[in-house]
């Protein structure tokens, strides 16, 4: 493998993980936070590649689509945890199962009857649609490589408001010790709340900017799940930056083990998680007990 | 609690009481005349993904099925037809389940299904068990009329080995010489890829790369990178469904449709081109069907079959129809008398169908021998630009029948 070869891989590689930290973080702030296992994660990842599918298709603006599905996502978050969710903090894991398994379930068919079983494509913005060619042969997608800047971004957003801002301050104090925090008078049902539809907003957004480059098809959210799983495991659950050093595990282990080695390459990712939860079993930033 | 107790109970109990008296008819008529038979509606099950990934392309063959029995008033060989549907949602695991239903609980007379290969072998394996007809309308798996055929199996689609053996001359022919082949790891897509390879080293080409990815994964990067350093004459690919849209669209984004043709099992631009676009134009294809085909069948279904679904009709409609057809020969042939199985199967062995595809016949495997078309892309429709191979039969290897 020559060195520029080995460095267009890297960018596969690091381009991939970026999309998996955008999605995955939604999943590891309702996790570590409410507690809640939402397994209908994928399902919302779904939603939003058919939100941005339809928004461009009836408008043709894709920032409009960004804006509108991640909106409509956090709303349908707010609705759900107040109507629902709300009613399983604390309880069991498996009651939570089964409300966000049956969410799946409902999210499909929404979708089955609202927008058909049909295969979509989303155009990306005009602006974003050309190509840099990187050798004689192989040119890389602007699109791809602004989806990595705006994932960048969102990490960087999200972490300056976890760590500088008071609302930040408190979802922390949340992921520590919940009862505490309620006990100093932090109103902690309404935190609650918008950590929550933020998780479900990380989703569908994960969903909508990954739409062009992906295709929008029913069935596309379960494997996104399974892979955002692994990436909090990974980094510890709650951990935002472990989500991040998590991603980019998944990412390396992904597309070296593609081109390296082809025939287990299925179960590398899976692999490597087992190695890391033998060797930290609360993951790689993951604090003590779950 | 004691309230819900009470229903509990009788239900059961007249539950129960109910098996006995069916069993107890059973028991006092074994051998129900042909003439109760035939005013009974003949049965046919319906096991098809109705949800899921492959949702439409259940839909396309049922659609294409019930178009054929209503262009026959309802009636296959002159016997009312009732069906039970049953969405088997792709699942292998839950396939024996189901086709149990259809067998034991609901007692089809036949079963058409299905799309997906795991569960399709599920099914043939139960049919040859409880001997039940069965028609399998799409999956290809070599299995199914190969090692594990029967004589009450029979298949209107194609075998994966059929599907793109043709296409290893083709590209011999056009003076490739170094092909990489790319497709999900999986059966379906092994036996694509060895079948195409068989050919195409037979007639002197080298396959220099095997690639694979999990199935269903659709990232394909890293091997995209890989393919453009390998620099082939071509690739050779299968994937189907969203898998196709993002590859054939992921390629053609990296470029290298410009330098390297992208050759494929029909699948890959099938029912997909709207979603691909114009990612997809020149990709060449090998299959039994083509969009434009102009021969009358196939002019006359995709009317009719406009006129019914309001949908384009494709080769998952004609599978469906396909398969109604042969019901229909076989049971005309014992005048809907479906007791009469072995002089019903004989009928639909020897079937000559007049296919929207193509002429369609059977071989001893009961897979059809049918004409496979090469297709380019052109404006968004499958084109034909000929016939890859005439009358391709399937080699049946393992099959025990003759």
């Amino acid at each position: 493998m020559s060195l520029m070869t080995f460095g267009i891989q890297l960018l596969n590689a690091f381009q991939y993980a970026m999309v998996l930290f955008l999605v995955a973080s939604g999943l590891t702030l309702v996790f570590g936070i409410l507690g809640y296992i939402n397994l209908a994660h994928g399902a919302f990842y779904m939603l939003g590649a058919y939100l941005a599918y339809w928004i461009v298709a009836k408008t043709g603006s894709f920032a409009l689509a960004m804006i509108g599905g991640t909106v409509i996502a956090f709303v349908l978050g707010v609705v759900l945890e107040r109507t629902l969710v709300q009613r399983l903090y604390g309880r069991d894991h498996l009651m939570q199962v089964l409300l966000s398994f049956g969410l799946i379930l409902v999210l499909d068919d929404a979708r089955q009857i609202l927008f058909g079983k049909d295969v979509h494509a989303v155009a990306p913005p005009a602006w974003l649609n050309g190509t840099i060619q990187l050798t004689d042969n192989l040119s890389y997608s602007v699109y791809r490589l602004a989806i990595s800047a705006f994932c960048l971004v969102v990490a960087a957003v999200m972490f300056w408001v976890i760590a500088r801002t008071r609302i930040g301050m408190m979802v922390r104090a949340g992921a520590e010790n919940r009862e505490m925090t309620r006990a100093l008078g932090i109103g902690f049902d309404r935190l609650n709340r918008y950590v929550f539809a933020a998780g479900i907003a990380l989703a569908a957004l994960g969903g909508i900017v990954i739409a062009p480059i992906s295709t929008v098809f029913p069935g596309m959210g379960d494997g996104m799940l399974i892979l955002s799983f692994v990436v909090v495991v990974l980094g510890g659950i709650g951990s935002v930056g472990g989500a991040a050093l998590g991603a980019l595990l998944v990412g390396i282990t992904d597309t070296f083990g593609k081109v390296f080695f082809p025939s287990i390459s299925s179960i590398l990712v899976y692999l490597l998680m087992a190695a890391v939860l033998v060797w930290r079993p609360s993951g790689l930033l993951g604090r003590g007990e779950i | 609690m004691s309230r819900n107790r009470r229903p509990l109970l009788i239900t059961r109990r007249s539950l129960l009481s109910g098996a006995a008296s069916t069993a107890a008819f059973a028991v006092a008529s074994p051998f129900p005349t042909p003439a109760l038979a035939q005013n009974a509606p003949f049965k046919i099950g319906l096991m098809l993904p109705y949800t899921g990934t492959y949702a439409k392309l259940g839909q396309f063959i049922d659609d294409g099925f019930r178009l054929y029995v209503e262009q026959k008033g309802g009636k296959l060989g002159g016997r009312e037809i009732a069906f039970v549907q049953i969405d088997d949602e792709s699942k292998p695991e839950a396939a024996t389940d189901n086709m149990n239903r259809l067998v034991g609980r609901e007692k089809v007379d036949a079963v058409i299904g299905t799309v997906h290969s795991g569960v399709a072998m599920a099914m043939v394996k139960l049919a040859r068990d409880t001997n039940t007809l069965l028609i399998i309308p799409n999956a290809g798996a070599n299995d199914a009329t190969g090692a594990a055929c029967a004589p009450n199996i029979f298949r209107t689609s194609f075998s994966n080995w059929q599907a793109t053996y043709p296409m290893g001359k083709v590209m011999a022919d056009a003076g490739i010489k170094n092909v990489a082949t790319i497709t999900w790891k999986y059966t379906a897509g092994k036996e694509m890829i060895d079948a195409f390879a068989e050919n195409f080293t037979g007639h002197g080409g080298k396959v220099v790369a095997d690639l694979t990815v999990p199935f269903p994964e659709v990232e394909f990067q890293a091997l995209l990178t890989q393919i453009a350093t390998l620099k082939p004459d071509a690739v050779f690919s299968f994937f189907a469904g969203g898998g196709a849209v993002k590859f054939v669209k992921d390629y053609a984004a990296a470029g290298l449709n410009k330098s390297i043709p992208l050759y494929g099992a029909g699948f890959l631009t099938d029912g997909t081109l709207p979603a691909q676009g114009e990612a997809a134009e020149g990709i060449k294809t090998t299959l039994h069907y083509a969009d434009d085909l102009d021969h009358p069948a196939n002019v006359a279904f995709l009317k009719a079959f406009k006129a019914k679904t309001s949908n384009e009709g494709d080769i998952y409609g004609v599978q469906g129809y396909d398969s109604a057809a042969l019901l229909d020969i076989g049971l005309t042939a014992v005048g809907g008398d479906a007791t009469a199985r072995d002089r019903m199967i004989a009928a639909m062995a020897a079937a000559k169908i007049d296919s929207p595809r193509g002429p369609l016949s059977f071989n001893k495997a009961h897979n059809p021998i049918q004409d496979i078309y090469l297709r380019e892309v052109r404006n968004g429709r499958n084109a034909r630009l000929s016939v890859a191979q005439a009358a391709v039969d399937d080699p049946a290897r393992g099959c025990k029948l003759s």
